[in-house]
């Protein structure tokens, strides 16, 4: 991390201890425990219905959990209402009030902190510029395009410079082309403005993009909280292994072991060293720097192998229908849970 | 298909232009008529009589409506009552709208239905049955006597006091109705944003829920002020005999002095005077609801 390395870490931005959120007979978020460091751009993933925007809304106050506590910067915020937390959140929907202007719209929170007129008017200026909408300021929501939307609904919510700014699925209405353009800018906003980001998405690829750390999140439980890398290469579990990208699963003396499929090689011969396993060559797909090779193992398990052209020759070039032995580094094989 | 589509537009447009605008126009005629005795009470405003056409037309029914002061009180007192009615209205339809739009799915219908439940009776029987409460021996006045509240019945019917809310309780859900339309639609994630934002409930409100539903507040108001205006029954059994109301002017005017012209010139200035502040406001509240 950046700018925010020379204040004390010692102390979590957020601290969520044993927070349980029950509706009824369903638990949406069950016992969660998780800080999350100053400076941050931490995300929560997880398919519908595993609680990651139930904990987001919790942490900004518009729920109470059940059971647990909420800190922020070291205060219990667990009671207090959502206008009483130094947060705020930029919502899916975005949530821009349809009545007020650009300037209405970002200026709001400050208004409701009684700011003096002149202040709320440089502070809305600058924050419409940081997010380049200055332009755009007397227009009404409905006038913007989806991207002008989501700048504005950012610019509201940084305005009050909160010490956390939420993001619930920020990207999720924007359309594909502009979505990747976003996931950049929003990083470099986070480096810009300094302050942590928490952010909820289902997407895999986009947490990895832009997460300094990540929870995954299933049926209400945090399954394993790490950097981007280290979910990727050193999974806990098959679910985690198979959430972030495609996994190659192999039970060996009653261990569940894990393979990338840019880890697999393939050869024509059997390999001297490393234990390896016969199989045919389903099929072979090339995708320009890469090949991706289906293969059916002996025993009918399909397994997939990543390979560049260059790997493929030193294999010896195998094609469809082939025989080819698979292998792979025991240092890249990682031990999962089933 | 265009045959189809001018009957479909055409049908309605005909209904009104038949039952509508026809006998506004026969009243405009008969407004610049002089009274007479006989039948109709009134001279033909315009004759076919030895080949032509004559017109026999008199401002003296608008000038007798703008000289006396009795008509002119009559009006403001009139549009002081509806005013005050529709705003007391307001201020009992808003909150009854908010809860039934924040209400469970389930329970929705049932509230709306107890909303309309009153026009499954005539408007004449209950406003008639208020008499019956607020009378003297009434419910109301039996009951503050009972528990030593009051030593002599308050007098409660026959006064102002009963005509706002004979007029309150009569139009509550053409208030309700409209607010609740608009409040149904409402996206409350909003208010989670203004309180993200720093506001907190009463605050949300002033900011956003209630800007957001002016356009079922006007229509609410425009509801119930416009036929309170003109009402008749309720002033009539429900009100004093010093409640001035235009309604009951009218109705004197036509059915005990048989002064047709003249009855007709007082419908006319009341027509405009409602559809003035009507279209105006129409004109405002069309124009919010575009930028929203």
């Amino acid at each position: 991390m950046d700018a925010d390395q020379d204040r004390p870490l010692t102390q979590p931005i957020i601290g969520i201890d044993g927070v349980t959120r029950r509706f009824g007979a369903v638990v949406a978020v069950d016992g969660v425990t998780l800080d999350i460091a100053r400076g941050e751009f931490f995300c929560l993933l997880g398919g519908s219905g595993s609680g990651k925007t139930t904990l987001l809304r919790m942490i900004a106050g518009l729920d109470r959990p059940s059971d647990g506590r909420i800190l922020i910067d070291g205060e219990d915020m667990t009671g207090l209402p959502p206008y009483r937390r130094p947060v705020n959140m930029m919502f899916q929907s975005y949530a821009l009030f349809p009545h007020l202007t650009v300037e209405n719209n970002v200026g709001f929170g400050l208004r409701e902190e009684g700011r003096p007129k002149a202040e709320i008017r440089e502070r809305v200026h600058a924050a419409l510029g940081l997010l380049e909408m200055g332009a755009l300021a007397a227009r009404k929501p409905h006038q913007l395009s989806g991207g002008q939307r989501q700048r504005v609904a950012l610019a509201r919510a940084l305005v009050k410079e909160p010490k956390i700014l939420l993001l619930d699925e920020p990207l999720a209405a924007l359309d594909k082309k502009l979505r990747e353009r976003a996931q950049a800018e929003l990083v470099a906003l986070r480096e810009r403005v300094g302050i942590t980001f928490v952010m909820v998405t289902h997407d895999q690829e986009e947490a990895m993009a832009m997460a300094t750390r990540i929870a995954l999140m299933q049926d209400g439980k945090v399954v394993q909280v790490g950097t981007p890398h280290d979910l990727y290469e050193n999974p806990a579990s098959r679910y985690v292994a198979e959430f972030f990208g495609q996994a190659n699963v192999f039970e060996a003396l009653g261990r569940t072991v894990m393979v990338r499929p840019e880890h697999l090689r393939l050869s024509r011969e059997e390999p001297a060293q490393a234990t390896s396993l016969q199989g045919r060559i389903e099929n072979l797909v090339f995708f320009g720097s890469f090949y991706v090779v289906r293969v059916t193992l002996d025993g009918g398990k399909p397994v997939t192998a990543r390979l560049s052209p260059g790997e493929l020759a030193v294999a010896g070039s195998p094609g469809q229908g082939d025989e080819v032995y698979v292998h792979w580094t025991p240092a890249k094989a990682r031990a999962v849970l089933e | 298909m265009s045959i189809r589509r001018a009957a479909v537009v055409g049908l309605p447009f005909g209904w009104l232009l038949l039952f509508v605008l026809a006998p506004v126009i026969v009243v405009l005629a008969i407004s610049f008529a002089e009274s007479r005795i006989g039948a109709p009470p009134f001279t033909p405003p315009l004759l076919w009589q030895d080949g032509a056409l004559h017109f026999s037309i008199t401002l003296d029914n608008y000038l007798r409506l703008f000289t006396d002061r009795l008509y002119a009180d009559a009006f403001l007192s009139s549009i002081r009552i509806a005013a005050v009615s529709a705003f007391i209205t307001l201020l009992i339809a808003y909150p009854m709208a908010y809860g039934i739009a924040r209400a469970g799915e389930r329970a929705r219908p049932s509230l709306l239905m107890l909303v309309v439940l009153p026009f499954w009776t005539s408007f004449l029987i209950r406003v008639y049955a208020w008499t019956g409460l607020l009378n003297s021996n009434g419910l109301i006045n039996k009951m503050l006597l009972n528990l030593g509240i009051v030593d002599h019945p308050l007098p409660l019917l026959h006064t102002e006091f009963a005509v706002h809310l004979g007029i309150v309780y009569s139009y509550l859900p053409f208030m309700v109705l409209p607010i609740y339309g608009v409040l149904e639609r409402m996206d409350w994630t909003l208010l989670e944003a203004a309180a993200d934002l720093g506001a907190r409930p009463l605050r949300s409100f002033f900011r956003v829920t209630l800007p957001l539903s002016m356009p079922g507040v006007i229509a609410g108001l425009l509801l119930v002020f416009i036929p309170a205006l003109g009402e008749f029954i309720i002033p009539e059994l429900l009100g004093g005999p010093d409640t001035l109301m235009v309604g009951r002017v009218l109705w004197t005017e036509f059915f005990s002095n048989h002064d047709w012209p003249f009855a007709s010139a007082l419908a006319v200035v009341m027509l405009i005077a409602v559809l003035l502040p009507a279209a105006l406001i129409y004109r405002v509240a069309r124009r919010g609801e575009l930028a929203a």
